[in-house]
């Protein structure tokens, strides 16, 4: 990766029907980046997709490739292909002709599109899959054709939208290795569209997180882990704790009624702040010894760890723990100032980061409504 | 009961089919005399293919039903892409409006596109009743079915098929000829199918918007019933329908074709 930025959006903005989707959006690419476009949906990221793509014109801004304004150019004219939802293979053509169709539009020599074709079949792994026809293909073969006939292009961006949604778990994780090694390998950047936080994580070499049109934070997957920069971006990250704080001074923090030592400065003497704590980190121990000591409403094992739901004084925190702490049993926990991660209030302030409505079932509802919500989107 | 509904439907497509069993089967009869069985006979279909005056107007139908079915497949196909890229409320519109010739009796539209035609020719001097007419009228009333033919079909596609054409350097019109056409040819040929068979068999809209130069083969058969009806019309409907009925049967063969490969795919 270097600092040479391939692709740039100055201050973008979009409304389909006078709806707001992006809202001034500023973001620049590096050559050989992994970017992730992560959030919920409608969150506007496959819009920041396809106008990088040229599939959308913004009403307001302009987009740089290389340092050129391409607003205006179609996307055929542009060096950047894409990976569909649900891949949008040709099904009236064979594996071969769909990985070769970029290339016969571009009129390359015969023995150029052969050669091409057999090294990106190898590169996806379906060597010998010339000649099978794309309808009666599995999903993540499909998927591996669709790689393969986008960057047979030999593009210089390549643009990834959701395109692990549609397989099992199992397969999903096996791809997101295949394409980070494959982006590594061409040394090109990726732009990836998803909404699942893991596989932002695992794969980016930068996350940037959307809400609502508008990027809440940019960053490494650690920073974006490590250090929030507001309820949102911690809720959607991962499992956070999120209370309502009074920074007193640099490196001292008030909540609970009481004070903690942390790491974090430069906010207004008795600025109210959002606190945030991740449920890995607490460490429980006897109720005496304990900075804070709760009963256990509720217990789930999760495998690795028990998801422990604690009352603090009326307000429920998630801990993860190793060790099974039944329901009903008084705890005490330890905060260590590495544990604590303070934020600057926003407008997300109090509306996360609140267990006290948990519940398994209730989890899992709310995926499946999103999942939903994802194929309609999709329609 | 049982008995009893197939009675009923033993009635029902008495009722439906046997006067064109009846037709059939005086086709091959023997005797000019419609009561009584003279022996079976070719004579009326060879009569039939001697009859300068019905094989002028079949040759004119047949030339009226490939141009009409042509010109309204490339139409209604363009038409159906058109629409279908119309976001909601616009869409419903214009498929409202698509469909009301279909629902709107022959009669009115065939006397209201007469009425147009004798105005624009009054004022012009152009389209006077005859050939030109004639097919303008029969592309008219069978676009709407092959729009309707094609619509379902773009509805399967993955909406993002033609885009990735473009993605990979394809321009907009190579793009819809490599990728869009090739999916949602099924329906276009089914369109197709229809607006033919349409075309063929249709009597009321070309009564009233062919010349005397120019008589499609239903309306012939309806002028020589003016005068004493010749069995040569029985053997004339009989083919009339035969083709009719193996076009009908074909279309909904290739429906039912294509509904089991959804199915599959599925």
């Amino acid at each position: 990766m270097n600092e040479n930025k391939i692709i740039e959006l100055k201050d973008i903005a979009v409304s389909f029907d006078g709806e707001p989707v992006l809202k001034h959006l500023d973001l620049s690419i590096s050559d050989g980046e992994f970017v992730t476009l992560l959030g919920p949906s409608g969150c506007g990221k496959t819009t920041t997709l396809r106008i990088i793509a040229g599939f959308i014109t913004p009403d307001h801004g302009d987009v740089f490739f290389d340092g050129k304004r391409v607003n205006d150019v179609p996307p055929y004219k542009r060096t950047v292909n894409t990976i569909f939802q649900r891949y949008a293979l040709f099904p009236h053509l064979n594996v071969y002709e769909n990985v070769a169709f970029g290339m016969r539009v571009q009129k390359k020599s015969k023995q150029e599109i052969d050669e091409t074709v057999t090294r990106m079949l190898q590169l996806v792994n379906l060597k010998g899959f010339e000649k099978r026809s794309v309808a009666k293909l599995s999903g993540g073969q499909q998927q591996r054709v669709a790689i393969a006939r986008a960057l047979a292009n030999n593009p210089r961006v390549l643009l990834l939208d959701e395109p692990l949604a549609a397989l099992d778990l199992k397969l999903r994780k096996d791809m997101q290795t295949e394409l980070k090694n494959i982006q590594k390998s061409l040394g090109i950047s990726f732009i990836y569209v998803t909404h699942d936080q893991e596989e932002a994580l695992s794969m980016s070499d930068t996350v940037v997180v959307m809400d609502d049109g508008v990027i809440q934070q940019i960053g490494t997957p650690q920073d974006i882990y490590n250090e929030p920069q507001n309820a949102f971006v911690a809720d959607f990250i991962g499992e956070s704790n999120i209370l309502d704080g009074v920074m007193l001074e640099d490196y001292l923090v008030e909540f609970f009624g009481r004070k903690f030592s942390c790491l974090d400065a430069g906010f207004d003497k008795n600025e109210p702040v959002d606190v945030v704590i991740r449920p890995e980190d607490i460490d429980i121990v006897e109720p005496v010894k304990g900075h804070l000591t709760g009963t256990v409403t509720n217990v789930t094992f999760k495998g690795v760890h028990y998801d422990t739901i604690v009352d603090f004084k009326g307000f429920k925190w998630l801990i993860q723990t190793t060790d099974f702490y039944p329901e009903g049993s008084v705890i005490g926990i330890v905060l260590n100032p590495e544990d604590i991660h303070v934020m600057k209030k926003s407008a997300y302030s109090g509306m996360f980061g609140d267990y006290s409505s948990y519940s398994e079932e209730f989890d899992e509802l709310g995926d499946a409504v999103a999942a939903a919500e994802a194929e309609e989107a999709e329609e | 009961m049982k008995t009893l509904s197939r009675i009923y439907n033993f009635l029902i497509f008495g009722f439906l089919y046997a006067p064109i069993v009846v037709l059939i089967a005086y086709s091959f009869n023997d005797s000019k005399n419609r009561v009584e069985w003279g022996g079976f006979t070719f004579d009326w279909y060879k009569e039939l293919f001697n009859n300068e005056l019905i094989i002028d107007s079949l040759w004119l139908t047949l030339q009226i039903a490939v141009l009409a079915a042509v010109v309204a497949t490339v139409i209604g196909t363009m038409a159906a892409v058109g629409i279908y890229s119309m976001n909601g409320r616009l869409k419903t519109l214009m498929m409202g409006i698509n469909n009301i010739p279909m629902v709107n009796p022959e009669i009115v539209t065939g006397i209201s596109m007469m009425l147009m035609f004798v105005a624009i020719y009054r004022a012009t001097g152009l389209l006077q009743p005859g050939f030109a007419t004639l097919l303008i009228s029969h592309i008219t009333f069978c676009i709407p079915y092959v729009v309707l033919q094609v619509m379902p079909k773009l509805r399967q596609m993955n909406r993002h098929t033609y885009e990735a054409a473009l993605d990979l350097g394809c321009r907009p019109f190579p793009a819809f000829f490599k990728v869009v056409l090739p999916e949602i040819m099924p329906g276009v040929i089914t369109g197709a199918m229809m607006a033919f068979t349409m075309s063929l068999d249709d009597f009321v809209i070309s009564y009233f918007n062919s010349g005397a130069s120019a008589q499609n083969l239903s309306v012939t058969i309806y002028s020589m019933t003016k005068k004493p009806v010749t069995p040569e019309i029985n053997a004339l409907s009989t083919l009339l329908f035969g083709t009719v009925l193996i076009l009908l049967v074909a279309v909904n063969v290739r429906q039912v074709r294509d509904l089991n490969k959804q199915k599959e795919r599925r």
